[in-house]
C-alpha cells in the first residue's frame, strides 16, 4: 500500500468514526460558538454538514460557499443554500454586516490570500470563526526534525507538490495575523490529536505544541 | 386537430398553417378569460383587453392553497409541459421534471403551466382574433415584455384563487420570467428557480434573434405580418429562424457527438445542395417540425420580449437593488456547455442576490448538451430541483 492509499484508508476510518459520533468534533465546537437563530455564512461548506448542523440544532439562517462542484451539488440537493464560489474572490460581493458569523473551517490554509480573506470575513460578518490545522503541532515538528521531509498526517495526507494547502501556519502565526488585521479574540480552543479540546488554559506556546487544530472566534474591534 | 390532417408534402412549401391555427383562439387547454373589467396594462403603455390565457394544471391544490408551483416556458415552449401535446402528439416538454414522483411531484404539488401572452397556443397573441376587426391581430398586436407576460400570469394566479406560490420554476426565457416574478411580486414567491437564464439578454443573443426575425420577414409569404388573412404562412422563413436558433441550443461537442461529419442515407457526397450531412437533415427536420406548431408572428413578438429584458434597467443599472429586501429563496442552475445563457450569466445574478442579502443556491451542472440540457435527462439537475423544492415545501409545511 502506498502512503497515499494509507491516507485514504485513514480518512475512511475517520469518516466512519464521524458517522458514529454524528458530527466532527471541530464542527460541534464551531456550532457551539454560534448564537442560536443567527445569520451564518460558511465558507468552504463542503457538502453542507456544518450548515445542516447549524440549521437543525441552532435554528440558524446558514448559507454556504463551496469551491467544488460535487460539494455544492450534493448540498443543494439536500435543500441547503450553497453557491459555487471561491472565497478568494467572491467574498467581495457581500455587503458589510450581512452575517452575524462568517465561518472558515479547515480552509484558510488553502486560500491564496489568507489576510484578505480574514479581513473580508470581519467586514461581511460581525464575528469570524476560523478553524485550521496547526503546523506547530509537536508531531509535525518531530516529523520534519527526524525525517527531514514535509510532514504528512492523517488530516493532511497530501504531498508538498500536490496539495490544496498552500498557506500553512502555526497557532502563533495565526495570532499574529489576527493582531495585524486588528481583530479581537473572543474565544480560542486547541484540539489535540484525538480531536478533543486541550483542556487547560495554557500559554500560546504550549497550545502551539499540543494542538493539532485550533478554533478561533474573532470579532471586529470597536 | 393533429399534424396528420395537414396537407403534408415532401418539399414542405404548400402545407397550410392549419395544425396549430385552431389553438390560438380555442385551445385544447383550460382557458382563463379576462374581460373589459380586467385589462392587461403593458409596459409599452398599450392596454390589451379583452384577453385570455391558455393553461394546464397538474395535481391538486391543497385546502390551505400553499402547494402551487408555477412553471414558465421558454421561447418555443407552451403550456403543455407535462401532457401529450395537442398538435404534435409528443410528450410534454418537461415531462422529465414534472409528474407523479418526479422532482416537481404532481402527487404533492399543484402545478400551473400557462402559455405566455403573445404565444400561439391559447393565450392572446398576434395570431388571435382581434375583436375590433374580426381578423387576426398580426402586427397590430402590441409589442410585449417579459414583465407583461408575468403580469398576465399573476392575473391567472389570482383567477385560480392563489395568493402565494410555493415556487416559480423555468428555464431560458422561462428563467427570465422567474426572475421577473421575484422582482415584481416578491411577497408572492416563496422559492424561485431560474435555470439556464440571465438577468438581461446579451448583445449576442439579440443578434441571433434578429437573424431569426429577418428570416421570417424576408419570406414573401409573411405578407408584412398579414399572412393569416392571406391564407398563407411564412413556413420557410420560420423554419430558417428555428434552424439558426437550434444551433445555439446545442454545443459544438454535442453536435459533433450526435452527427460528426456523417452523411445522411448516402454513400458519398452528391455534389449538390441536398442535405448530404446528417446535421443538415436534422436541422431541416427541426425547422419543419417547428412550423407545424408555432406561429411566425408569435416568434417575432416573443423574441422581442426577450431582447427587451434587462432586469436592472429599472434599478439604475444595479441588479442587486432589484432584489433588495427579498425574502424569496433562490436556486440558480447553469450548464457547463451552455453558451447561450452561460454560467457567467447565472453567476452575475448570484452576485447580485448575495449583495442584496438574499438566500441563494447556485449549482453548475456538467453537461455537453448545451443550452438544451435543461430539457434533457440530467440526473444531477433533477436531484438539485428535488432537493430545493422539497426543502421549500418542508419550510412552508406542505406534505
Amino acid at each position: 500500500m502506498s502512503p497515499r492509499d494509507l491516507a485514504v484508508h485513514d480518512l475512511t476510518m475517520k469518516e466512519a468514526a464521524r458517522a458514529a459520533s454524528g458530527a466532527r468534533v471541530d464542527l460541534l465546537l464551531i456550532a457551539d460558538m454560534v448564537q442560536p437563530g443567527s445569520r451564518v455564512l460558511d465558507i468552504g461548506s463542503g457538502d453542507g454538514e456544518l450548515l445542516e448542523l447549524l440549521a437543525t440544532t441552532r435554528g440558524c439562517d446558514a448559507r454556504g460557499i463551496e469551491l467544488s462542484r460535487e460539494g455544492v451539488n450534493a448540498g443543494v440537493a439536500r435543500g441547503l443554500p450553497i453557491i459555487q464560489g471561491d472565497a478568494d474572490v467572491d467574498l467581495a460581493d457581500y455587503p458589510d454586516n450581512a452575517f452575524d458569523y462568517v465561518i472558515l473551517s479547515q480552509t484558510i490554509q488553502a486560500t491564496r490570500r489568507p489576510k484578505w480573506v480574514l479581513e473580508q470575513m470581519l467586514r461581511v460578518g460581525s464575528h469570524a470563526i476560523i478553524s485550521f490545522p496547526n503546523f506547530g503541532f509537536w508531531r509535525m515538528r518531530l516529523d520534519l526534525l527526524i525525517n527531514g521531509r514535509m510532514p504528512s498526517t492523517e488530516n493532511l495526507p497530501y504531498s508538498w507538490h500536490d496539495t490544496p494547502n498552500i498557506h500553512f501556519c502555526t497557532i502563533r502565526d495565526f495570532v499574529d495575523l489576527v493582531q495585524e488585521v486588528g481583530a479581537r479574540i473572543d474565544r480560542a480552543t486547541a484540539l489535540n490529536a484525538s480531536g478533543h479540546p486541550v483542556r487547560f488554559n495554557l500559554p500560546w506556546a504550549v497550545w502551539n505544541l499540543l494542538g493539532e487544530q485550533a478554533v478561533f472566534l474573532l470579532s471586529r474591534k470597536g | 386537430m393533429t399534424a396528420s390532417t395537414s396537407d403534408s408534402t415532401a418539399n414542405g412549401d404548400v402545407r397550410s398553417f392549419e395544425p396549430a391555427r385552431g389553438e390560438a383562439d380555442h385551445p385544447h387547454s383550460a382557458l382563463a378569460r379576462f374581460g373589459a373589467d380586467k385589462p392587461l396594462r403593458l409596459d409599452s403603455g398599450a392596454v390589451l383587453s379583452p384577453f385570455q390565457i391558455g393553461y394546464q394544471t397538474y395535481g391538486t391544490l391543497n385546502a390551505a392553497r400553499t402547494n402551487a408551483i408555477l412553471i414558465c416556458h421558454a421561447l418555443s415552449g407552451d403550456q403543455h409541459a407535462a401532457n401529450v401535446h395537442p398538435v404534435t402528439g409528443k410528450p410534454g416538454w418537461w415531462e422529465t421534471l414534472i409528474g407523479p414522483g418526479k422532482p416537481v411531484d404532481t402527487d404533492r404539488f399543484f402545478v400551473i403551466s400557462s402559455n405566455v401572452i403573445g404565444g400561439c397556443l391559447g393565450s392572446t397573441g398576434p395570431s388571435s382574433t382581434n375583436p375590433a376587426t374580426g381578423q387576426p391581430y398580426g402586427l397590430d398586436f402590441p409589442v410585449l415584455t417579459i414583465g407583461d407576460m408575468v403580469r398576465a400570469q399573476a392575473m391567472l394566479v389570482d383567477h385560480l384563487g392563489i395568493e402565494k406560490l410555493l415556487a416559480v420554476v423555468g428555464g431560458s426565457m422561462g428563467g427570465m420570467q422567474v426572475l421577473q416574478w421575484a422582482v415584481s411580486y416578491p411577497e408572492r414567491v416563496f422559492a424561485a428557480m431560474p435555470i439556464a437564464t440571465a438577468a438581461r439578454h446579451s448583445a449576442q443573443n439579440i443578434a441571433f434573434h434578429e437573424v431569426g426575425r429577418q428570416a421570417i420577414m424576408a419570406d414573401p409569404d409573411w405578407h408584412g405580418g398579414r399572412y393569416l388573412s392571406e391564407n398563407t404562412s411564412p413556413r420557410r422563413g420560420l423554419a430558417v429562424a428555428r434552424m439558426a436558433a437550434h444551433i445555439t441550443y446545442m454545443s459544438d461537442s454535442s453536435l459533433h457527438r450526435k452527427f460528426g461529419r456523417r452523411l445522411q442515407d448516402r454513400e458519398g457526397r452528391t455534389f449538390s445542395f441536398d442535405a448530404d450531412f446528417q446535421v443538415e437533415s436534422y436541422l431541416r427536420h427541426q425547422g419543419e417540425a417547428f412550423v407545424d406548431r408555432f406561429d411566425a408572428n408569435s416568434y417575432l413578438y416573443v423574441t422581442r420580449a426577450m431582447d427587451y429584458f434587462d432586469l436592472a434597467a429599472d434599478y439604475d443599472g444595479v441588479l442587486a437593488n432589484a432584489f433588495k429586501g427579498s425574502k424569496t429563496r433562490f436556486c440558480l442552475v447553469s450548464f457547463t456547455s451552455d453558451w447561450l445563457f452561460t454560467t457567467a450569466d447565472s453567476r452575475a445574478v448570484v452576485h447580485a442576490l448575495n449583495a442584496a442579502g438574499a438566500s441563494v443556491s447556485f449549482a453548475e451542472i456538467e453537461s455537453d448538451k448545451g443550452h438544451d440540457a435543461f430539457l434533457l435527462d440530467e440526473p444531477e439537475f433533477f436531484a438539485i430541483t428535488r432537493g430545493f423544492i422539497d426543502a421549500a415545501a418542508r419550510t412552508v409545511g406542505v406534505n
